[in-house]
């Protein structure tokens, strides 16, 4: 871990999470989604990214974390991984925070189940945690 | 692997490029061996690749190509005149120039191979043969060398200067490589006396001779222009050219030096003036590459993104200044609109090639290919310019290969058999190619034998792909398309070059991949041709946009029969069971029905509402695939679906619509294979080809209709059933004794059959409406008259004949239970018809 890292920051059913800013391709409003039909569930659809076609992905399903109420458009993070894109969806955007490795804690052996394997830990920030998201794990689904 | 620096990279693409065109030329010059031209290009191009490859340190490369250079020079200057032989040198140097290529670009390194034994034939071929008869001890080329005037002429790769040192083939000779080379291919080497070898040309005096080619495309000769300054005469010249053609290796300068016709300032001078003539003589092809870039084609798909992107803008654009006032605004997003089309037009031409890139090979596919089966075949080529988008190249290079291939291997027939039937000893293959509505047509027709429709019914008999009973009823046509079929082959030989049963099936695979087709038609004794359809382009597709379950989806055009709509009222008749299976009649046939909603885990459609039936093909066979509504047509962007959505066959792609938003590109093969229309191999595929065969079987037990009368089951062979109908009770009138209905604008006959099979005794009661069997036989319907219409089935029956009765054909057991098979010729005639009666069939 870097000494100093900055994180986009963004809250999933009342978590903060964090991913490197350098990761992060762009930050999107809500935008029209087009489902899938037949696709693994975490795949929410599909977005026109400027005459690109992005594959979104529900990061709260991803995480096995409740439904977002229909209510709430989702926020899109295109995140980029060598030549693919792909749309985080997750509930809102928070600021772009600069961390230090001191207050870098691994998860605890209480997180079980698909979270683990994403999670890498979190930074003990005040009054909060930020949840350090494994962006290329998470991006990697395993074909449903 | 080392990895290749540019300079290279840049080398090797150039030289392969290079390498096409030689064999394109050297075939031309084939046909025609005194194109000063072709001459003219053919060298160029292996001066080129031999200044490079001496630059970059290939010294093995140069070492061929400077033989071969040697070799052409002599051919330029008229020394020989281009015959098979030198033909299969030159051919198999530029073999093994590109196989040294191919190490370079694997491992950085010419490899180890030995090419002394080419080496040595090239330097024999390019020796002269009466030049052979001298000592070869003796500096032939000794004086060219050591003349500086001539030295320009050597260096300057457009020059064909009319003299070359014979230097290199002296030298070449000395390494022992020409000595061992004639022992190892005396054939090759056979002094020009013995008729194989090189044929000298004693009458080559200047350019204007030649054929008449015009002089303006060929360069001023050194002669002529010492002719012209008059520093010699006319006779100097011819006198000099006779001694060259005589054996004499020195060149024309040299000579007329020598015999103190000229001297070496006026030669040096014309050869000065021959290069400056060189740099400015217009050449079409060496023209070409000025006007042309290379272009990554990442950047040309960038662009097309960006392209596609503009297209939305300006929709938008559009959208907002329908309703603008603004009159300013209306005329610049007018413009904007025009711009952006054309724009798009032209993104799209750059990624257009014309086909004529594939085919370019194939004179030299043909050529070997001719040899290696003992035939002679010309090779004609209509519509090379027809463009095509790079995708759709790559994607048929192949299988056109193995077409041309086939035409020429299974085709065309040997010189004997074609002299025989009283043809041309040389067969002809014409490839042509054309736009027809939206579409690309590549033919391949051969003035061969063609392709007995019998023959190819007895081999598919033979491989047991049909019943000989099948292969009967089988047309000339639908035997023909047998071929495609995998697994089948007509080749008496097997050949190394087809004939082993694969090829057709793939080709056919790979074609339709693309969204192609391919027709075959054969005329016997006079040839085949081959119809190959493709579209312009896999980038931008007409597609029809369907919607379902609040998504749209586009389907491609190609893939689209045609659209059947059905009324709320009608879905509930029109759509039957077969087995849990829905099925629709069109026009007869069973169209198994897929629904896409229920396939898409979606809620199924409110009842109701009318049913749209999308009938489409896949992989030969037709499906239906019922959609909530049907849009327009449109031509969609096909754009990839990302890794995690990759996986789904029910996709193809996705695409942006007008209002931005994505929608769906649906497969429709995927899509069959998903919903079990067509099975993952292609092991059903025979049945498409025989459809009415097997229907037409049915009587020995296949495809029956089970339908209830009387309280008991019977079964009809469904071929013989034309379509299934309810009538109301009331539109039962009588004619004479007998029952009948209007149907269709006639008059259809009735039978009742459960009272008729006397199964039970006494009325059945009589329902609001009757189900109705229309059977047809020899052009005359009647109507058999069932309590219920069960199912259609497929599957095989044994027939019990023990249960054989009146009326009844003996029973079966389907679905295990007994179900009479009706004898429909004995109900009918029990019924005193006369619908076999054709004397009085006549209504």
């Amino acid at each position: 871990m870097k000494a100093n890292e900055q994180y986009c920051t963004f809250s999933l059913a009342g978590l903060h999470f964090g991913i490197p800013v350098e990761q992060v391709q762009e930050v999107i409003r809500p935008q029209d989604m087009t489902p899938v039909p037949l696709a693994p569930s975490v795949i929410s659809g599909l977005i026109n990214l400027r005459g690109q076609i992005v594959t979104a992905m529900d990061l709260r399903r991803r995480l096995g974390l409740p439904a977002r109420p229909a209510d709430k458009p989702p926020m899109n993070i295109v995140v980029r991984n060598d030549d693919s894109a792909l749309s985080f969806l997750v509930d809102a955007i928070g600021d772009v925070i600069e961390v230090t490795a001191e207050t870098f804690e691994e998860p605890p052996d209480t997180l079980t189940g698909e979270a683990r394997e994403l999670i890498l830990g979190a930074h003990k920030l005040d009054g909060r945690l930020l949840l350090v998201l494994d962006t290329a794990r998470t991006m990697a689904l395993q074909p449903a | 692997m080392n990895e290749i620096d540019e300079v290279v990279g840049e080398f090797l693409v150039e030289s392969y490029e290079n390498l096409d065109l030689l064999d394109r030329d050297l075939l031309l010059l084939e046909g025609d061996p005194r194109s000063a031209t072709t001459l003219a290009s053919v060298f160029r191009t292996i001066h080129t690749i031999k200044g490079t490859c001496g630059f970059l340190g290939f010294a093995k490369l140069e070492s061929v190509t400077h033989v071969g250079e040697n070799l052409l020079s002599k051919l330029r200057d008229g020394v020989f005149v281009l015959d098979a032989t030198i033909t299969n040198e030159l051919l198999a140097m530029v073999d093994v120039v590109r196989g040294i290529l191919g190490q370079i670009e694997t491992t950085g390194e010419e490899g180890d191979g030995d090419y002394s034994a080419l080496v040595g034939r090239l330097a024999a071929l390019a020796e002269g043969q009466p030049l052979a008869a001298l000592d070869e001890g003796q500096p032939l080329a000794g004086p060219a060398e050591d003349q500086p005037v001539a030295a320009p002429a050597e260096d300057q790769p457009v020059a064909p200067a009319e003299d070359q040192p014979p230097a290199a083939p002296a030298r070449g000779q000395r390494r022992g490589g020409a000595t061992k080379g004639r022992a190892r291919t005396p054939a090759g080497a056979v002094p020009a006396g013995a008729g194989a070898g090189p044929t000298p040309v004693p009458d080559t005096v200047t350019p204007a001779d030649d054929d008449g080619e015009p002089a303006a495309a060929a360069l001023p000769r050194l002669g002529e222009l010492l002719v012209s300054v008059g520093a010699v005469s006319p006779d100097d010249i011819r006198t000099v050219l006779t001694a060259q053609a005589e054996g004499d290796p020195r060149r024309v300068g040299e000579l007329l030096v020598d015999r103190g016709a000229a001297t070496q300032a006026e030669v040096g001078l014309a050869l000065r003036a021959q290069l400056a003539e060189a740099a400015t003589v217009p050449d079409s092809r060496s023209n070409r590459p000025d006007s042309t870039i290379r272009v990554d084609v990442g950047l040309l798909d960038r662009l097309m993104t960006l392209v596609g992107e503009l297209v939305l803008a300006r929709n938008q654009v559009l959208a907002h200044s329908s309703t603008a006032s603004d009159r300013a605004l209306v005329a610049a997003s007018q413009r904007l609109n025009q711009i952006t089309t054309e724009l798009q037009e032209g993104v799209m031409k750059t990624r257009m090639q014309p086909i004529g890139t594939i085919w370019g090979k194939f004179p030299r596919v043909v050529r070997d290919l001719s040899v290696t089966c003992g035939k002679q075949v010309r090779i004609e080529m209509q519509g090379a310019d027809t463009e095509l988008d790079k995708t759709i190249i790559e994607a048929i290079k192949d299988p056109m290969t193995h077409l041309v291939r086939n035409s020429v291997d299974h085709g065309i027939e040997s010189p004997e058999a074609r002299t025989a039937a009283g043809k041309p000893a040389e067969g002809r293959l014409l490839l042509r190619s054309f736009h027809e509505g939206g579409q690309v047509i590549i033919e391949i027709t051969d003035d061969g034998g063609g392709i007995d429709g019998g023959r190819v019914r007895a081999k598919a008999v033979e491989r047991g792909l049909l019943t000989p009973e099948q292969a009967e009823r089988m047309s000339d046509r639908e035997a023909l398309n047998l071929i495609f079929l995998p697994g089948f082959s007509t080749a008496t030989a097997v050949t190394n070059v087809s004939g082993r049963g694969v090829g057709m099936d793939v080709v056919k695979t790979n074609i339709e991949r693309i969204g192609g087709s391919i027709d075959l038609q054969s005329w016997p004794g006079e040839g085949t041709t081959l119809r190959v359809k493709i579209p312009l382009t896999l980038a931008i597709i007409p597609a029809l946009i369907v919607r379902c379950g609040g998504s749209r989806y586009a389907i491609p055009q190609v893939n689209l029969l045609e659209l059947v709509g059905l009324d709320g009222d009608q879905v509930a008749t029109a759509i039957e069971s077969l087995h849990g299976a829905a099925v629709y009649r069109l026009r007869g046939q069973l169209l198994p029905l897929v629904y896409l909603r229920s396939h898409f885990g979606l809620e199924p459609a409110p009842e109701g509402d009318g049913l749209n039936i999308v009938v489409l093909a896949a992989d030969g066979r037709r499906f239906g695939l019922v959609v909530d509504g049907v849009h327009d047509t449109e031509e969609i962007v096909v754009k990839p679906l990302g890794v995690h959505l990759k996986g789904i066959s029910a996709f193809a792609g996705a695409t942006i619509m007008g209002d931005g938003r994505v929608a769906l590109i649906l497969d429709t093969l995927g899509l069959a294979q998903r919903a079990g229309i067509v099975g993952e191999t292609r092991d059903r595929a025979l049945d498409h080809a025989t459809t009415e065969t097997t229907v037409s079987a049915a009587h020995d037990g296949q495809v029956v209709l089970l339908a209830e009368a009387g309280g008991s089951r019977i079964a009809i062979p469904l071929a013989k059933v034309d379509r299934l109908e309810e009538f109301p009770a009331s539109a039962v009138e009588r004619a004479g004794h007998r029952e009948v209905v209007q149907y269709r604008g006639q008059i259809l006959p009735l039978v009742r059959v459960g009272p008729l099979l006397s199964l039970f005794g006494g009325e059945p009661v009589e329902p609001e409406t009757i189900s109705v069997i229309v059977y047809r036989e020899a052009n005359r319907a009647i109507g058999l008259v069932v309590d219920r219409i069960v199912d259609i089935i497929e599957q095989s029956l044994t027939v019990d004949a023990l249960t054989r009765a009146p009326g009844m054909d003996g029973s079966i057991v389907v679905g295990e239970r007994v179900t009479d098979l009706l004898d429909v010729r004995h109900v009918v005639e029990a019924a005193a018809l006369d619908i076999y009666d054709p004397a009085e069939a006549a209504p």
